[in-house]
């Protein structure tokens, strides 16, 4: 028998016993419902964390640092790389080839320096870094007071909540209640900050001469100098900010942040200058540490070992994002298994459907056997009801887990935002999920009418025509 | 064990041959002989009454010579095939291509029209939806149905089912009728119309007819030669002579 006509046969059966058949398929859509809005939770989940970890730029960001820095160099790095005397320097020059390596989406120097910042003629040392336009999107700037930098090089100064409590002296007690970032922002935004800082300048200085036993390649350099200029910058507050968008960097984070640009345009000396004196001229920065953002997570171990064979140091936490790949994926399999167990249920519910309509229709089948009906078009007639069922059922029930999500997903943001948080979206049903859940279903029904069809092929028509 | 010759001319092919045909059931420990040896030839075109009384073994000789049951031993010669040997693929076509049936009763499909019960076997033959309805259109002509066919059967007389059930038989062109008490379920006004019918089609359409009847007269009416059967064996003119016949 031609497909078309064992759908509309099948349709018309599954007419018949309408309630029955409906029941039936109910019970498989409310299988398709739990097994989506599990999965479908697992993968929300899973998007929220990844989205979050990018935001915090620790899944997509590669720290560089030159061999010469002789620090956090694994014993592997050490065998396998130049040694710290003949590896290259952190420059601008290898910023650029960094960032025109495949897949990078920027890279920009890590300034970094302790200064003192004087507010309201009080003086604060603190440490200070800048960042690029991009680190706005960085959800440590989420739930900032203020604004983020109006540009790359605007005079303007971005606080970390605990500076701000610094500079108002509203330190916490041990134990007690913390004032809100609002509180702090409050006076702070608008104000002006002065900023002292050491500023290297090129000096032509008194070139020497080398004597005749100190040549070396480098001896070109020899004679070099700079100046070292104190300088003050003033500084706009436009945000403090509740998070700390430099949390992974421990000891060494900053507490107040610059423009990128405004930073670069400053020369401000770096500890970096000092050791490198004997091999940068003029004003040529050279950085301690380039942080890699790349254009896709997947792609660090790519571009981390690029960066590797550049002969520079390179650190990323893709080994904390492979665990969580690898939890996300057990999580996965719990939830889809869960789901499953409730599409099984349903399937007995198939059979039992089934072997019923075999009962009913025995007659029928003993009259379209008499006729010329083949054990094999009896057996796909019952093949296509339950598979009719399943893709019914599974559309059905897609989008009553689709409907689930979105409401569990509205109740929790109701909840978010009386708790003064962002608004999250951790439910997802991607079409991949929409598909599969769809043929899973269909696939269990057919499995399920193996069973019956075979018993509905095998029926004697003799037998079976003397039916009442 | 007695085969009755055809009583049509020599140069008629043979449609049908039995030889030796059995069909035993096992009833715990008992064996019912439902059919116990027959051996018959029916000629093509040839229209020919099996009559017996209840438990004769008609219907059984009529579903083994339909391929509905299997002989428990003996043969069932049709176009040359023993179809006792054929696989259930093959049976199945053979029922789909060869014969056509009509049951005591009806057994018409409730849930469909009686054009969708009539072009039936059509889609099981794989043909054309324009095809089906065609077909099934010009066979509801012929048996005066045409007006009745988005009817579904519950809505139609018994006379009315049966004409259906005989268009359902002849749309696929089949070489043999076999009718299973078609009469049975009809008062004797709507048989007669119906047994009119079977006459045409095996007069005009040449089509091969074995009707199971057990109304001998009109059996005498309508068929151009008589068998009959007891206790599951075919009886010969001596016996009949004997026993008087059958009703």
């Amino acid at each position: 028998m031609k497909l078309p006509d064992l759908t509309e046969l099948a349709l018309r059966n599954l007419r018949e016993s309408l309630l029955r058949n409906s029941l039936t398929t109910v019970g498989i859509s409310v299988g398709v419902a739990s097994l989506v809005a599990m999965l479908s939770l697992g993968i929300g989940l899973q998007q929220m964390a990844s989205r979050r970890l990018v935001k915090s730029g620790l899944f997509d960001t590669i720290i560089v640092t030159s061999r010469r820095e002789m620090r956090g160099m694994g014993r592997e790095e050490e065998r396998n790389g130049p040694a710290p005397g003949q590896s290259r320097v952190l420059d601008e020059p290898a910023r650029q080839e960094i960032e025109g390596l495949p897949n990078v989406a920027e890279a920009y120097p890590d300034i970094r320096f302790a200064s003192e910042l004087r507010f309201e003629d009080k003086p604060h040392l603190t440490m200070i870094s800048a960042l690029p336009e991009s680190a706005k999107s960085n959800d440590a700037f989420e739930g900032m007071q203020g604004t983020f930098f109006s540009s790359d090089s605007a005079p303007e100064a971005i606080l970390q909540k605990s500076f701000a409590e610094e500079l108002l002296g509203k330190m916490p007690a041990l134990g007690a209640a913390e004032p809100s970032v609002a509180e702090l922002a409050k006076p702070l935004l608008g104000k002006e900050l002065i900023m002292h800082y050491a500023q290297r300048a090129a000096s032509p200085g008194p070139v020497m001469p080398a004597p005749s036993d100190m040549k070396s390649p480098d001896s070109d350099l020899a004679g070099a100098a700079y100046s070292v200029i104190s300088r003050e910058q003033k500084l706009k507050i436009v945000g403090v900010s509740d998070l700390d968008p430099e949390s992974m960097r421990g000891p060494t984070r900053a507490k107040v942040f610059l423009p990128l640009k405004l930073a670069e345009s400053l020369h401000v000396m770096l500890p970096t200058d000092l050791r490198e004196i004997t091999r940068v001229a003029s004003d040529q920065p050279v950085y301690s540490s380039i942080s890699v953002r790349v254009k896709n997570p997947s792609q660090i171990q790519t571009v981390e070992d690029a960066v590797k064979k550049m002969g520079f140091s390179a650190f990323s936490i893709l080994d904390a994002s492979r665990g969580l790949r690898q939890f996300f994926a057990v999580l996965y399999a719990f939830l889809g298994i869960f789901g499953s167990l409730a599409l099984m249920v349903a399937s007995i519910g198939i059979v039992n459907t089934l072997v019923m309509a075999i009962l009913e229709r025995r007659r029928e089948i003993g009259i379209m056997k008499a006729i010329g009906a083949s054990d094999g078009d009896v057996k796909k007639l019952f093949f296509a009801e339950a598979g009719a069922m399943g893709v019914l059922g599974g559309v059905v029930g897609v989008a009553l887990g689709w409907a689930i999500g979105q409401v569990i997903n509205v109740g929790t943001n109701v909840y978010l935002k009386r708790q003064s948080l962002p608004p999250e979206h951790f439910w997802a049903v991607p079409w991949w999920l929409v598909g599969g859940a769809i043929l899973f279903a269909f696939v269990v029904s057919l499995v399920s009418g193996l069973y019956p069809a075979g018993r509905a092929a095998r029926l004697d028509p003799v037998q079976a025509l003397r039916y009442e | 064990m007695t085969t009755i010759p055809a009583a049509v001319p020599a140069r008629a092919t043979v449609a049908i041959r039995s030889e030796d045909l059995c069909r035993h059931y096992r009833m715990g420990d008992n064996i019912i002989r439902a059919v116990d040896g027959v051996s018959l030839e029916i000629q093509s075109g040839e229209f020919v009454a099996l009559l017996g009384s209840s438990g004769s073994g008609k219907s059984s000789v009529l579903n083994l010579i339909a391929g509905l049951d299997r002989p428990t031993s003996g043969s069932v010669i049709v176009q040359d095939r023993d179809i006792a040997k054929l696989s259930r693929d093959e049976l199945a076509k053979y029922r789909l291509h060869v014969v056509g049936m009509v049951f005591q009763s009806f057994n018409l499909i409730s849930s469909m029209t009686v054009a969708e019960n009539v072009e039936l076997p059509l889609r099981f033959a794989e043909i054309d939806r324009s095809q089906r309805q065609k077909l099934a259109h010009e066979a509801l002509e012929r048996v005066g149905l045409r007006t009745r066919m988005d009817h579904r059967p519950s809505e139609l007389s018994g006379g009315e089912q049966q004409r259906a059930a005989l268009a359902r038989a002849l749309i696929n062109r089949p070489q043999l009728l076999l009718a299973d008490e078609p009469t049975g379920n009809l008062d004797s006004h709507t048989g007669t119309e119906i047994m009119d019918m079977v006459r045409d089609f095996n007069s005009d359409l040449g089509m091969t007819v074995l009707m199971v009847t057990h109304e001998r007269a009109l059996a005498e009416r309508y068929a151009q030669r008589m068998i009959f059967m007891a206790d599951g064996k075919l009886l010969d003119r001596q016996t009949l002579r004997e026993t008087g016949s059958t009703q």
